[in-house]
């Protein structure tokens, strides 16, 4: 385990937040996964290791949390609301469109690794359906033609990159 | 502009042109001038303003705010916890994401208030893991207050100290329920625990009194502190005292987030008036009032309610008032205030075969009604929708439901059987003759499964 001493420096500070080291789990989990993406078995019992804990108990954390992943995801992970408010709104067709867009499935990455493609469930901003988050970003109202404009410009910069 | 119908108190700020997040914004607009008023008082006299206001959780239970603080263990000798539910995961609901985005002292000052009234000297917000951007926003308003000595050591020079943390979820709807939400800041899977004994006013976080209050709820707190309890509960209607944050989402032409009187506006009023009716060449169908667990009403069914005085109105959905009380006496519930709406487009059978996926999906798997119950629902529906349905499917549904309801160690379970229950019986056509209603619908329908 290589991480950086600013991520170290943050996981000492959030331990003193709180009165048990347990209660540090999912903060360590956060911090690890935001550095390298995702959370190896190395990192399971690193944070075991820390926290005093046998590994099964950050294991047991790590896998029932959506949120946290044991295998690395694209550059950009697309999640699109699937629930009821942004799938009256066309939720599906949306997912859809960024299928095509990647040639890809919902839940599967691109061979490049670019791109995550996931359903998730509701987050949290009924109002403005159908919306999808891009890493930690919000796109709000996205119809056909938002989607095909926020691929385009995933694939610009991938090209930029390369 | 907010609809002349609406009236804004927690969102006043909200969407207003140069009104920015940080707290020298906030300090122009009078920000924690309440806060220095209320140290100068006795708690157990803020604990009775906030009783006097009637003032009603806005998590979705209504339980009266100033009772839930006064069931608190104050003789354990143990430390008192103060938890801000911000998992915000009920779908439908999307109010307390404005309020953390865009004015995080109003929270920041709700929260000190709450925490001095009741002696708390540690408070957590737990923030729901999809709302990274609204963590960094409290921990930064966190900074800032405590800069000025509104948050820490020795607030204000009274020699009362408080902390509050942000403590992030993780994608889980279980946290949302205040004992998962326990298990979950503990470090482990957020299953929650039964009550009896543990209520969290007693055997909380770390086994300590601990408060949980929502968002909305402890901004209404500054707010009932600076007006004077007695003064916000004539704000709405008796026992629906204050304003309520209210969240449209569905097929409605302006879906989106107001603030409204409870009880002074009717369901008709707000999708009508406010939100602007159905979108063009539809008609209403169906409406979930407070979050896609509660129990749907159908546009056309009526209600014989029973008044104070022994008589008896009938009303239809569009005549409920916005309340607790009122959409309870429907036999459903306001609930979180997430209402979504659904059109004659929408098949019944497919929105909840959507709704229960989500249950299904996050059911924490504790108790095997749930876990079981909600899987097979799902699956009944999914069949139903792929071109399998049986004339046995819709008391199949039922059947299931009713073995959930109560059976169950959180709410969770009718969360699974509540929407099950409900669009069965009201929609029993749709899923006796399916497949025959189908080919009806309307063009543009949603894909919903």
């Amino acid at each position: 385990m290589n991480l950086k001493p600013a991520t170290l420096s943050r996981i000492d500070e959030v331990i003193t937040h709180y009165p048990v080291k347990r209660s540090a789990v999912l903060p360590l989990l956060h911090l690890i996964q935001e550095e390298q993406g995702y959370l190896s078995k190395d990192a399971i019992e690193w944070v075991a290791t820390k926290l005093e804990l046998a590994p099964i108990n950050v294991l047991e954390v790590a896998t029932f949390y959506p949120m946290f992943r044991m295998e690395p995801v694209g550059r950009r992970h697309i999640k699109v609301c699937r629930t009821l408010s942004c799938a009256l709104r066309g939720g599906y067709q949306i997912c859809a469109e960024f299928e095509k867009q990647f040639g890809i499935h919902r839940g599967q990455t691109t061979p490049d690794g670019e791109v995550t493609l996931d359903f998730v469930e509701c987050l949290a901003s009924c109002g403005s359906g159908p919306v999808v988050m891009i890493n930690d970003d919000l796109h709000e109202h996205v119809d056909a033609a938002r989607a095909v404009a926020l691929a385009d410009q995933i694939k610009a910069e991938a090209k930029a990159r390369n | 502009m907010p609809h002349p119908l609406e009236r804004r108190v927690l969102f006043r700020h909200v969407d207003e042109p140069g009104y920015t997040p940080d707290l020298d914004c906030y300090l122009r607009n009078g920000g924690y001038e309440t806060l220095k008023k209320a140290v100068t008082r006795a708690p157990a006299d803020l604990i009775e303003e906030v009783k006097k206001s009637g003032l009603r959780g806005r998590g979705g239970a209504g339980f009266p705010t100033g009772v839930k603080w006064s069931l608190v263990d104050r003789k354990s000798g143990k430390p008192i916890y103060l938890i801000v539910n911000c998992d915000e995961s009920e779908p439908g609901t999307f109010k307390d994401r404005y309020l953390v985005h865009q004015d995080p002292h109003q929270l920041i000052e709700g929260i000190m208030i709450t925490c001095f009234a009741n002696n708390v000297k540690q408070a957590y917000i737990y923030i729901r893991g999809e709302f990274p951007h609204g963590a960094r926003i409290l921990e930064k308003a966190i900074a800032e207050a405590r800069a000025k000595n509104f948050v820490g050591p020795n607030i204000l020079g009274t020699g009362y100290s408080c902390e509050i943390y942000v403590h992030r979820g993780a994608g889980a709807y279980i946290c949302g329920e205040e004992t998962g939400l326990i298990e979950s800041i503990e470090g482990k899977r957020p299953y929650p625990r039964i009550k009896p004994p543990f209520f969290p006013a007693v055997l909380g976080l770390y086994q300590c009194p601990t408060i949980v209050n929502n968002v909305e709820t402890l901004c209404h707190v500054r707010h009932i502190v600076e007006m004077g309890g007695e003064a916000y509960a004539k704000v709405g209607t008796p026992n629906n005292s204050g304003t309520r944050l209210i969240g449209v989402s569905g097929l409605v032409q302006r879906p989106g987030y107001y603030e409204i009187e409870s009880g002074k506006i009717t369901l008709g009023q707000l999708l009508h008036d406010i939100c602007g009716g159905p979108l063009p060449g539809r008609t209403f169908k169906a409406i979930i009032p407070g979050g896609s667990s509660a129990k749907i009403l159908r546009w056309g069914e009526t209600f014989k309610i029973k008044q104070k005085d022994g008589s008896t109105v009938e009303w239809s959905v569009a005549d409920i008032p916005m309340d607790f009380d009122s959409f309870a006496a429907c036999g459903t519930m306001g609930g979180s205030g997430g209402v979504i709406v659904m059109d004659d487009s929408v098949s019944m059978v497919e929105a909840l075969a959507n709704v229960i996926a989500f249950y299904a999906h996050e059911s924490c798997g504790q108790c095997t009604p749930c876990r079981e119950g909600s899987q097979w629902i799902k699956k009944i529906t999914a069949r139903m929708v792929h071109g399998e349905a049986r004339t046995e499917d819709a008391p199949l549904l039922k059947s299931i439901a009713d073995q959930i309801c109560g059976r169950t160690v959180c709410p969770m379970g009718e969360s699974s059987a509540w929407p099950t229950q409900s669009y069965v019986a009201k929609f029993q056509d749709e899923f006796t003759q399916y497949e025959q209603i189908k080919k009806t619908r309307p063009a543009g329908a949603p894909k919903l499964i």
